[in-house]
């Protein structure tokens, strides 16, 4: 399959599913909708970034990670930083004690910029730090606990007590963070207004561009050995491990893709929402990342962003019209997703639309069958590929 | 963060910080004692734990209006006749629970977490339609208000210490059933080698369930307990779910003595440094340290040493 050219790749099946999403978030919505309910897809969207990452490390790899919240929150916060200290002139702050420094600083009776808000006057130090600073942690948690092969739930408990150290800390420094109301105000990019409209929806093509670019890296991942030694890995890591493989290794790699990706998705979240606060980024947002991915299908990245999407359009709409019974929904569904379809929508898709694709390909095919044997060749030899781990990889009896 | 205390009031500090710690330390073991049961006997982890316990605060919060309106005269001894109510509901309800959901996810406990966690925000939400979001409190029999003053500095709140002893005795009976008795042997040998115990003849499947079902009535307790020294809302429960599951790691999954040093040396380090810091930094650090022994020292402070 890598041999083909990309055109060729467009034209089968995986580069069809791929070319409906981009169908679907380019053209289709944002024709549809006006440019506020725009605005919240693109919201939607940047939890798509963290449940992309899940499917790598949690679907693929089998590393539950209940604190990606933090690594969300550490690339929202540093995009939001950046954006403080650019709304926060000497000017526009005159009426402070300390003009300069952002207003929820000078309410804490600081008089200086904390050393570590000061490299974020530089627009590129801090996209580097969105995806640097969650990788960084990323790796330093990796690093101490996979090499001592911490691993399943103890790893989900001690992700948890992070997310909850990082939003108690948040909340408890408020004049370094912002506090429980996190860092808002946000007003300008570079200059450029971001409260506009016309800003939102060109943030909202951002977005949707970045989310392809995570989806290419994802899937370059996947497809290779690289991808296959991960789904190895969840199934029987003993093997791997005395086939020679530093096992270790490869999941603080994994771990540290989906933080990168999740730093990326908090950037966007600051820029599309306008602000960034602890809210997002606790204990229960965490764990609430992990259905976006449990529903999409927890072995495809493609379902992640619809899972994404789904869950999250949801809750708005539950919100809006029946806010108690949302969490009901949100129970039932973590229960059914784990008990009664575990791979998500993708398995459904799986198991019931693919074998429909199937009957209608072959009944349009017949008479082209023998010029198009290359062609037809494909779908199959990319099953073996990308889509038989979905359900074989998935492993109950794993002991 | 000593600076400007003499060493006779860093003692009384300590001390003063001490008694506070021990309350926190009794809600840690109350809590933590049936979740180091279900989760050092199954590997199953209860996301829900904290919405049994505060089952039970409510099934006690039920019980002492009915005493109020019905049995006025019984009032005192309320509380004794809740608890088992409490233990009862609890443990149905952690009955129903596995049969219908835990039991299919053995296999995957990373699951369970999450359906468990389903399972807490239907729970929880069905408090907030019930008793309404805001948090209740039930009126304490008369025998326990007041003090005990040990010192002229310290003074002993009666409802504390009585939460303690329940602690405490709970401590003790969870060490009896799983050190002293045949169904703690059975437990046991589940623990250490589920197809052998299987082979000589014990019922792992209703084991299982007896645990479970065992560790949420505990909480039920703790909930009842937890009525004497705070107000109970919807998501109280939640609250100390995470100290909770540290306690019981930073313990040792399998091991009760672990489970309550590790409640102890928590409380008491977060209580002793509230003094000197914030409360948030207090917390801050104390999960710090707690994190980062585990990264060291993943199998917690007393791990069970079983040939694997």
């Amino acid at each position: 399959m890598k041999s083909s050219s990309p055109l060729k790749w467009f034209g089968s099946r995986e580069g069809l599913y791929y070319l409906a999403l981009a169908f679907l978030l380019v053209i289709i919505l944002p024709l549809a909708l006006d440019p506020f309910r725009l605005n919240m897809v693109g919201k939607y969207l940047t939890y798509a970034f963290v449940a992309i990452g899940l499917v790598m490390c949690w679907g693929k790899a089998g590393i539950l990670s209940l604190g990606q919240g933090v690594f969300f929150g550490l690339g929202g916060y540093c995009m939001a930083m950046f954006l403080k200290l650019e709304a926060s002139t000497p000017e526009a702050t005159a009426i402070q004690s300390t003009p300069g420094i952002p207003d929820f600083m000078d309410w804490n009776q600081l008089t200086e910029l904390p050393w570590f808000w000061e490299p974020f006057h530089s627009f590129s130090f801090t996209l580097i730090a969105v995806i640097g600073v969650p990788m960084l942690l990323a790796f330093v948690i990796g690093f101490a606990m996979f090499t001592r092969r911490v691993g399943g739930v103890y790893f989900a408990i001690i992700t948890q007590a992070i997310a909850a150290i990082l939003t108690i800390l948040i909340i408890g420094q408020q004049g370094y963070t912002g506090g429980v109301n996190g860092i808002t105000d946000l007003k300008t990019l570079m200059g450029w207004d971001i409260r506009t409209d016309e800003a939102r929806t060109t943030l909202y093509f951002i977005c949707v561009g970045m989310l392809f670019l995570c989806l290419f890296v994802a899937r370059l991942v996947q497809n290779r050995k690289l991808g296959r030694i991960l789904v190895a890995m969840n199934a029987q890591e003993m093997r791997v491990r005395f086939s020679g493989y530093d096992v270790a290794a490869f999941k603080i790699f994994v771990f540290c893709l989906a933080a990168a990706f999740a730093g990326i998705g908090g950037a966007m979240f600051t820029l599309i929402v306008g602000f960034m606060s602890p809210s997002f980024i606790g204990i229960v947002a965490s764990i609430e990342m992990v259905i976006f991915c449990a529903l999409g299908g927890r072995l495809s990245i493609l379902g992640a962003v619809y899972g994404a999407l789904l869950v999250n359009a949801a809750k708005s709409g539950f919100s809006e019209s029946f806010p108690e019974l949302w969490p009901f929904a949100m129970g039932a569904l973590f229960i059914g997703v784990v008990l009664a379809f575990p791979n998500g929508l993708a398995g459904l898709y799986q198991s019931y639309v693919i074998p429909l694709e199937d009957r209608l390909l072959k009944r349009k095919k017949p008479e082209a069958e023998p010029a198009a044997k290359p062609a037809a060749a494909q779908p199959d030899a990319e099953k073996a590929d990308d889509y038989d781990p979905m359900i074989n990889s998935y492993s109950p009896e794993k002991s | 963060m000593f600076d400007g205390y003499t060493s006779s009031e860093l003692m009384s500090i300590f001390a003063m910080q001490g008694f506070a710690g021990l309350s926190l330390f009794s809600v840690f073991v109350l809590m933590a004692m049936g979740l180091a049961i279900i989760f050092g006997q199954m590997g199953v982890i209860n996301m829900a734990h904290g919405e049994f316990m505060i089952l039970g605060a409510y099934t006690t919060y039920l019980t002492s209006g009915f005493f109020q309106s019905y049995l006025p005269g019984l009032f005192g001894g309320y509380f004794l006749i809740a608890m088992v109510l409490a233990f009862i509901v609890c443990a149905a309800l952690g009955a129903l629970v596995e049969w219908l959901m835990i039991r299919h996810l053995y296999h995957r406990p990373l699951d369970t977490l999450l359906a468990t966690w389903g399972l807490s925000l239907i729970m929880q939400q069905a408090y907030r339609s019930i008793f309404g979001a805001r948090e209740v409190g039930v009126e304490l029999p008369e025998w326990m208000i007041g003090a005990i003053s040990v010192t002229d500095l310290v003074e002993l709140p009666i409802n504390g210490l009585f939460v303690m002893i329940i602690a405490l005795s709970i401590a003790v009976g969870v060490y009896l059933l799983m050190y002293r008795s045949g169904y703690g042997k059975k437990v046991r040998a589940v623990v250490q080698n589920r197809p052998m115990a299987e082979a000589v003849g014990i019922n792992s499947a209703g084991i299982d369930r007896a645990t479970f079902a065992l560790g949420c009535g505990i909480a039920g307790i703790a909930g009842a307990a937890f009525t004497m020294i705070g107000s109970t809302g919807p998501s109280s429960g939640q609250a100390y779910i995470v100290d909770t599951f540290l306690v019981v790691v930073f313990g040792g999954a399998q091991s009760l003595i672990g489970t309550i040093i590790s409640a102890f040396g928590i409380s008491q380090a977060q209580s002793t440094m509230e003094f000197f810091l914030s409360g948030s930094m207090a917390k801050v650090l104390t999960l710090l340290v707690v994190v980062g022994i585990l990264m060291l020292r993943p199998e917690g402070l007393m791990a069970l040493k079983v040939r694997r």
